[in-house]
C-alpha cells in the first residue's frame, strides 16, 4: 500500500474513535462540562495530562528546533518538564482541595474579589487564545503534506473534529479522547525514533543509542560535534546563548508551565489530593518518554541530514527532498553554480534552508523506514494538535462560561444556561481559532513564548502566594499581577516586535539593550520576580485579608476531607 | 492554640521540610549540573555523552520524574501518619 492510503487508513480510524469516545463520553451536567465529573483516575488523568500538554510544538517542532540548536535545546527539554516539579509539589494538591472549576475560580475565591478574578480570566484568555491558533497552524501542516489536501481545507477539518467532541463532551469527552490520543502519539513518536536508532547506532532504546556509537566505532556525539565544527555551525554539545539567558529562559520556561491554566485544570477532575499528587507523577513520566526520545531524535536527524545533503550532488537527492521541497518548508539555492549542495555555517555560503518543523515529519522518509511508519507520524502529530486544542478550547470556554458569565454578570443563571453557554462558547472559540490556523498572524511562533511568560509573570505569583503565604491581600496579588503582566508585555513589545524602534526589522539591532542580556523568552523570570516584590511590597501596607480567607488557607493545606469539585 | 490547629501546623511544617529538600535537588540537577556547571562535568564522560550536556537533555529530566514519586511515598506516609489520609 502506498504511503498516501496508509494515511488516510490511521488517520481515518483514529479520528473515527476520537468521535465513538465523544459519543460514549458526552457531558451532561456542568460539573461534567467542566472537571469530567471528579471521578477521573490517576493514571488515566496522567496520560490525559500528557496529550493536553504535548502540542503540535513538541510532537512537531522540538526534536527539529533541537537538531538545529544542539546543547541550547536544553532549555525546553528541561523547562517544559521541570515545570511539572513545581505543579506537583507547589500547587496541584492544593488547589485540588480547594476544589473548584477554573484557575479564576481560585483567585477570585483567594483574593475575594471580582477585579482579581476578571484579571485572571484576561490573562487565561491571552495565553490560551494565542496558543490554540498555533495547533490549528500544526493541524494544516500535517493534512497538507500527508493527505495532499489544501492547509484551509485541514485547518477545517480540524476545527470541525475538535468542535464534535469539545462541544459535546466538555471535559469528560475530553479527558477520554486524550487518554486514546496519547497512545497514539506516542506510539507514533517512538517507532520511527527505535527504527532509526537502530539504523545509525545498533542500540533500540534510543536514549541510549544518542550515546551509542555509530558503525565505524566512533560515537555518534563525537562525530557530531566534528561535523558540525567542521561546517562552520556551533559545536553541537556546546551551545551559542549565554548562561544567564540559558538560565532565564528555562526558569521562565517551567514557572510558565506550572502556570497554565489547561494544565492546571487537568488536576481537578481526579478524586482525592493524593490523587492529584500522583497523576502529576503519572502525567511526568509518560511526558518524559517523550522529552528524553526527541533529543535523540534530533542527534539522529542532524547527523541524516549532513551526510545525506552536504556536498552531494543536487541532481541526485532522494525522492523526499524533493516532495519537502514542493511544501516550500525545505529551500536550495545553488550560490555558487556547481549543483552540488553546500550546508555550512557560515549565512552567505549556504545554499540548503531546512524549516526546523520538518525534521520531525521528514525523519521516517529520510531514513527509508516503510510506508505504514509514515502514515503513523501523521496520524501523532495529529493527536498531539488536537488534544492539546481541545484542552486550551475548554478553559477558554469556562472562562467566558462560568467566570465571566456566571460568577459576574449573571449570577441567576440556571446550570442549563450555564451549560449552553459553555457549549456555545466554547463553538466561538474554535472559529476564532481556526480562522488564526488558516491566518496566521505572522507572530503566532513568538506569541507562544509570550504565552509562558504572561502566565510565569501573573498566575504563578499570584497562585503560590495565595497557597503559601496567609496574610496575602487582594491588593498587593492584584497589583503583581497587573504589574508583571504589563511589563512582560512591553518587553515582548519592545523587543520582539520592535515596536518602539520602528518595527520588526529594529529588533536584531536592539539585542545589546537586552536587560541583564536576557532574551524576550526568558523575561518571564524577570517579570514573575517584579510580581513577587510587588505584591510583598503591596501588601505590606494595606489590610489583611479577612479571617474567613485566612482559614480557607489553612484549610486547603490539610490534604482530608477534599470532597469532589463544586460549584459552591 | 487548639489541639487540631497544633497538628495541622506540625504537618505543615513537615511538609515545608520536604519541599525544600525536594526541590534544592530540582534545582542542582538542572540549573547546577545542566546550566551553571555544565562545562566542567562535560570533561568527565559517560560513554557517549559529555556529563553536563547529559544532565541537560537526559538526566534532569529522569530525577524530575523520581522527584515527584518521591513526593508521592513521603506525602502519603505523611498524611496516615498525621491522619489526614481518607482511606
Amino acid at each position: 500500500m502506498s504511503v498516501q492510503v496508509w494515511t488516510y487508513l490511521l488517520v481515518g480510524l483514529s479520528f473515527a474513535l476520537y468521535i465513538g469516545i465523544a459519543i460514549w463520553s458526552r457531558a451532561g451536567s456542568t460539573k461534567e462540562y467542566y472537571v469530567a465529573g471528579g471521578g477521573v483516575s490517576p493514571l488515566a488523568n496522567g496520560m490525559a495530562t500528557a496529550a493536553d500538554w504535548m502540542s503540535a510544538a513538541s510532537f512537531i517542532s522540538m526534536a527539529g528546533i533541537i537538531a538545529f540548536a544542539g546543547y541550547d535545546g536544553a532549555v525546553y527539554l528541561m523547562g517544559w518538564t521541570g515545570g511539572y516539579v513545581l505543579l506537583a509539589l507547589l500547587l496541584a494538591p492544593y488547589l485540588r482541595k480547594f476544589g473548584k472549576f477554573t484557575v479564576p475560580d481560585f483567585i477570585g475565591e483567594r483574593y475575594y474579589s471580582k477585579t482579581a478574578r476578571i484579571v485572571a480570566v484576561i490573562c487565561a484568555l491571552i495565553v490560551s487564545f494565542t496558543y490554540v491558533a498555533g495547533q490549528m497552524r500544526g493541524v494544516g501542516i500535517v493534512f497538507s503534506r500527508f493527505l495532499e489536501v489544501d492547509i484551509n481545507t485541514g485547518v477545517i477539518i480540524g476545527m470541525v473534529i475538535v468542535l464534535f467532541y469539545a462541544v459535546l463532551g466538555g471535559m469528560k469527552g475530553i479527558t477520554y479522547t486524550q487518554v486514546a490520543q496519547y497512545c497514539v502519539l506516542i506510539f507514533a513518536f517512538m517507532v520511527p525514533a527505535i527504527f532509526i536508532s537502530i539504523q545509525m547506532t545498533g542500540n533500540p532504546i534510543p536514549q541510549l543509542g544518542m550515546g551509542g556509537t555509530v558503525a565505524d566505532g566512533t560515537y555518534l556525539l563525537d562525530k557530531l560535534d566534528g561535523l558540525t565544527t567542521e561546517l562552520g555551525f556551533a559545536e553541537y554539545t556546546d551551545g551559542s546563548k549565554s548562561l544567564v539567558d540559558v538560565f532565564a529562559i528555562t526558569l521562565a520556561l517551567m514557572v510558565g508551565t506550572a502556570g497554565l491554566p489547561h494544565v492546571i485544570v487537568r488536576f481537578f477532575t481526579v478524586k482525592r489530593v493524593k490523587d492529584a499528587r500522583k497523576s502529576a507523577g503519572w502525567a511526568l513520566l509518560l511526558i518524559a518518554i517523550l522529552y528524553t526520545t526527541a533529543p535523540a531524535v534530533a542527534v539522529f536527524a542532524r547527523t541524516n541530514l549532513i551526510e545525506t545533503a552536504s556536498e552531494k550532488e543536487y541532481a541526485s537527492m532522494p525522492q523526499w527532498f524533493k516532495n519537502w521541497e514542493e511544501t516550500g518548508l525545505l529551500k536550495f539555492d545553488d550560490k555558487n553554480g556547481d549543483g552540488k549542495i553546500q550546508y555550512v555555517g557560515a549565512a552567505d555560503k549556504n545554499e540548503l534552508t531546512v524549516d526546523r518543523d520538518i525534521m520531525v515529519l521528514a525523519n521516517p522518509e529520510i531514513a527509508n523506514l516503510p510506508a505504514w511508519v509514515i502514515a503513523l507520524v501523521a496520524a501523532g502529530g495529529l493527536a498531539a494538535a488536537l488534544s492539546t486544542a481541545a484542552g486550551l478550547l475548554l478553559v477558554i470556554s469556562s472562562s467566558i462560561s462560568h467566570d465571566l458569565i456566571k460568577n459576574v454578570f449573571n449570577p441567576q443563571l440556571s446550570e442549563k444556561g450555564e451549560l449552553w453557554a459553555a457549549r456555545i462558547s466554547a463553538a466561538v472559540a474554535v472559529v476564532i481559532a481556526g480562522y488564526f490556523g488558516i491566518n496566521p498572524p505572522g507572530f503566532v511562533a513568538a506569541v507562544v513564548a509570550l504565552a509562558f511568560g504572561l502566565a510565569a509573570a501573573s498566575f504563578f505569583p499570584a497562585i503560590i502566594l495565595g497557597i503559601f503565604y496567609k496574610k496575602m491581600n487582594s491588593k498587593g496579588a492584584i497589583s503583581g499581577m497587573i504589574v508583571g503582566l504589563l511589563l512582560m508585555l512591553y518587553y515582548m513589545l519592545k523587543f520582539k516586535f520592535g515596536l518602539f524602534d520602528g518595527g520588526k526589522d529594529a529588533v536584531a539591532g536592539l539585542q545589546g539593550d537586552w536587560w541583564f542580556g536576557i532574551s524576550p523568552e526568558g523575561f518571564g523570570t524577570i517579570a514573575m520576580i517584579v510580581n513577587f516584590i510587588v505584591a510583598l511590597t503591596v501588601n505590606q501596607f494595606t489590610a489583611e485579608p479577612p479571617e474567613e480567607v485566612q482559614d480557607i488557607v489553612e484549610h486547603i493545606r490539610i490534604p482530608s476531607g477534599a470532597g469532589e469539585a463544586s460549584a459552591h | 492554640m487548639s489541639e487540631k490547629q497544633k497538628k495541622a501546623t506540625a504537618y505543615w511544617k513537615e511538609n515545608l521540610r520536604y519541599l525544600v529538600i525536594l526541590l534544592t535537588i530540582w534545582f542542582l540537577v538542572s540549573y547546577g549540573a545542566g546550566i551553571m556547571f555544565k562545562d566542567a562535568l562535560n570533561s568527565i564522560r559517560l560513554g557517549g555523552f559529555k556529563l553536563g550536556f547529559w544532565f541537560a537533555q537526559q538526566g534532569s529530566i529522569y530525577v524530575f520524574v523520581i522527584l515527584i514519586f518521591v513526593y508521592v511515598r513521603l506525602m502519603n506516609k505523611l498524611d496516615k501518619k498525621y491522619g489526614y489520609d481518607d482511606d
